[in-house]
């Protein structure tokens, strides 16, 4: 079955339609994992996540159990989370403290915070047999690759490919735009993530991130409910707060976002132009540019807070909303079934009180009580079924086909509600899986 | 919001006034109307009393969200009420830290009218919650004030999934002239950290 279907893989993707068997199919999906998830770069997580020596967090990429470990030079590891020795997990929590060295709860095999073997027990019964301490089988076995930008670690499980800064290309403006708002450069997570499961496959979140035109039909209600309650605070103090800004946003009519662009890169990232206005005049604004001034000069400071971002795709599984510091990465489990975890972000240095404005947007639209993210999950569970269904076999992306620029690496749209982003994504994706063959 | 943090103040004051609520149901008590629910308060002891009153305060908050009274919820919390579901048990204020809901009266009013907006399509499915209160301790007692910890239980039916919800509840009520008002409901579910299948569309 699988091999008869991946001669296919490009014929289920047109240039303005996709097959739904790309988003049910199990074949399609094991296909993407082994050829997408487990090459290219997934994010790990940020390096303020384990900030001790021993600190671990544990994760997966693709099917790959993996732990992101701090070792006692501070060095960053991203290992396989499994004991050479008969493939216990050694780290057994989300993420926790080790101590001085990685031990597998089952016969004690110890290793150092860089995965190598440090120890086992009885070990004169090893003598004369293939067992070597020197041999890589008996350590556990690190990522391929490993490299982090500004404290954010990927990996890759490749030993081949485009190196982190070739593969993020222009979207690295993200964590610069993220980064460069706090006055030494630098985030720190704050924890615990959120993790939201998501009944759908994963390419539902991808695309919806960058569709203009969902926002004022799927958040009406949000969006109508927030600006009443916006309305009646003004009407009564005077106050226009920005936190029911971030949710009355979601009435803004299809002709504002029309004016938006999309820029879709070949690895399938996507750059959306901002619209929210995240730029106020208030005092804290006024605080924030005061102590980016003193750190850069003020040309740096009005370049950094300038920048045109709502959201920032690095295809397949990262979401990142730089002027508010959150980012989402998504973890796949099933055709159906997607997991998500969703982070914030402090800026080292900023003034609390923009600290304290984008934990109001991670509380009300990235919490589990999201009421933005509450119509959203819905749609796309309702999207995986319906494309289970034999009632159609394909996918519309026709909106604006044929009227964006496309030089055949970056495809740039003209309208914020053209559908060029999903088409774009898609072109990456018969890239990565072309190697299926 | 900022209404909470003279919270402190108070909480330092309690040790001289850690006494029950004065025992003054008994003359009011004699009167005719509901006499039978007034007649039981009459045979307990002042102390038992608060903790009745206590007790059907939070049976009837729980009554209120699985009837989907929503502004009947909203109105049991004070005018600078805060409901706060903490996404950590370490946490001690839910000022400035993430959380699953931090809400004021404002803010529980966008929830209530986004529910019962026509376009809210995650509604359109079916659903329902029970909830059921107990293991109920008066932690504190402090002038008009009762800080009074419970356990919970809710079971969510929507469309054809069955989610639960359990943990502590910690109020902090206060006697009005209009009864008892929530100044800060603290919310700590067990499966706070959990991967959330699907959200919570409304308070737990």
């Amino acid at each position: 079955m699988l091999h008869e279907k991946i001669p296919n893989l490009a014929k289920l993707v047109e240039p303005d339609r996709v097959h739904r068997a790309c988003y049910v199919d199990q074949d399609i999906f094991d296909l993407e994992i082994k050829h997408i998830y487990e090459k290219t770069w997934i994010y790990c997580g940020h390096e303020t996540q384990i900030p001790k020596a021993g600190d671990y967090w544990t994760f997966q990429i693709g099917r790959q159990p993996m732990v992101m470990v701090r070792g006692a030079d501070k060095k960053i590891s991203v290992l396989y989370n499994r004991c050479p020795h008969r493939g216990v997990q050694v780290c057994g929590s989300h993420h926790g403290n080790a101590g001085d060295a990685l031990t597998c709860p089952y016969h004690a095999w110890r290793f150092d915070l860089t995965g190598k073997i440090e120890s086992v027990p009885l070990e004169r019964g090893y003598k004369d047999t293939r067992f070597d301490r020197a041999n890589p089988d008996f350590s556990m076995k690190p990522a391929a690759r490993v490299d982090s930008y500004r404290g954010f670690y990927f990996a890759s499980l490749a030993a081949t490919g485009p190196s982190l800064l070739e593969w993020m290309g222009e979207t690295k403006v993200a964590i610069d735009d993220m980064c460069d708002r706090s006055p030494v450069g630098r985030v720190e997570a704050i924890m615990p993530c959120n993790r939201v499961i998501q009944r759908s496959n994963w390419k539902f979140f991808m695309e919806n991130q960058i569709d203009a035109v969902h926002p004022s039909v799927t958040h009406k209600s949000t969006g109508q409910a927030a600006a009443e309650v916006e309305r009646k605070i003004k009407r009564e103090t005077g106050k226009e707060l920005l936190h029911y800004h971030y949710l009355s946003a979601f009435t803004t009519p299809f002709e504002k976002w029309e004016t938006l662009t999309n820029t879709g890169y070949p690895y399938g990232h996507i750059i959306f132009s901002g619209y929210m206005g995240l730029r106020p005049t208030d005092p804290d604004t006024k605080a924030h540019e005061a102590v980016l001034t003193k750190a850069y000069g003020k040309d740096k400071m009005e370049e950094y807070l300038s920048r045109n971002i709502h959201h920032v795709l690095l295809y397949p599984c990262v979401s990142i909303q730089s002027p508010l510091q959150q980012l989402r990465v998504l973890r796949p489990i099933a055709p159906n079934r997607t997991l998500s975890e969703i982070w914030h972000f402090r800026l080292v240095g900023a003034p609390e009180a923009i600290y304290r404005r984008s934990l109001w947007y991670y509380n009300l639209v990235n919490s589990p009580s999201t009421m933005v993210n509450a119509d959203d999950l819905e749609n796309w569970q309702r999207g995986q079924w319906g494309l289970q269904s034999d009632g159609g076999d394909w996918v519309s992306f026709h909106r604006d086909y044929g009227r964006d620029s496309d030089d055949g690496k970056v495809i740039r749209s003209h309208n914020g509600c053209s559908e060029a982003p999903m088409r774009s994504q898609f072109r990456a994706w018969v890239n990565y899986l072309k190697e299926a063959k | 919001m900022a209404a909470l943090k003279n919270k402190n103040q108070k909480l330092k004051q309690k040790k001289a006034v850690k006494k029950a609520l004065p025992a003054k149901k008994k003359a009011v008590a004699r009167k005719a109307v509901g006499a039978v629910k007034q007649a039981r308060l009459v045979a307990r002891p002042a102390g038992q009393d608060l903790q009745h009153q206590v007790e059907q305060f939070l049976y009837n908050q729980a009554q209120l969200l699985d009837a989907k009274q929503w502004q009947g919820f909203i109105d049991q919390f004070a005018e600078d009420g805060v409901y706060w579901a903490a996404v950590d048990p370490h946490h001690s204020h839910w000022d400035g830290v993430p959380s699953i809901f931090t809400e004021d009266r404002d803010l529980m009013t966008v929830r209530m009218k986004r529910v019962l907006n026509p376009n809210a399509w995650s509604q359109q499915a079916e659903w329902g919650t029970s909830h059921i209160v107990s293991n109920v301790v008066i932690e504190e007692v402090f002038g008009d004030e009762v800080h009074v910890r419970s356990r919970f239980h809710m079971l969510e039916m929507r469309r054809d999934d069955l989610r639960h919800f359990a943990g502590t509840y910690r109020h902090q009520l206060r006697k009005t002239a209009d009864g008892w008002r929530i100044q800060l409901q603290r919310v700590d579910m067990l499966n706070a950290q959990m991967p959330f299948e699907y959200v919570l569309q409304v308070w737990v």
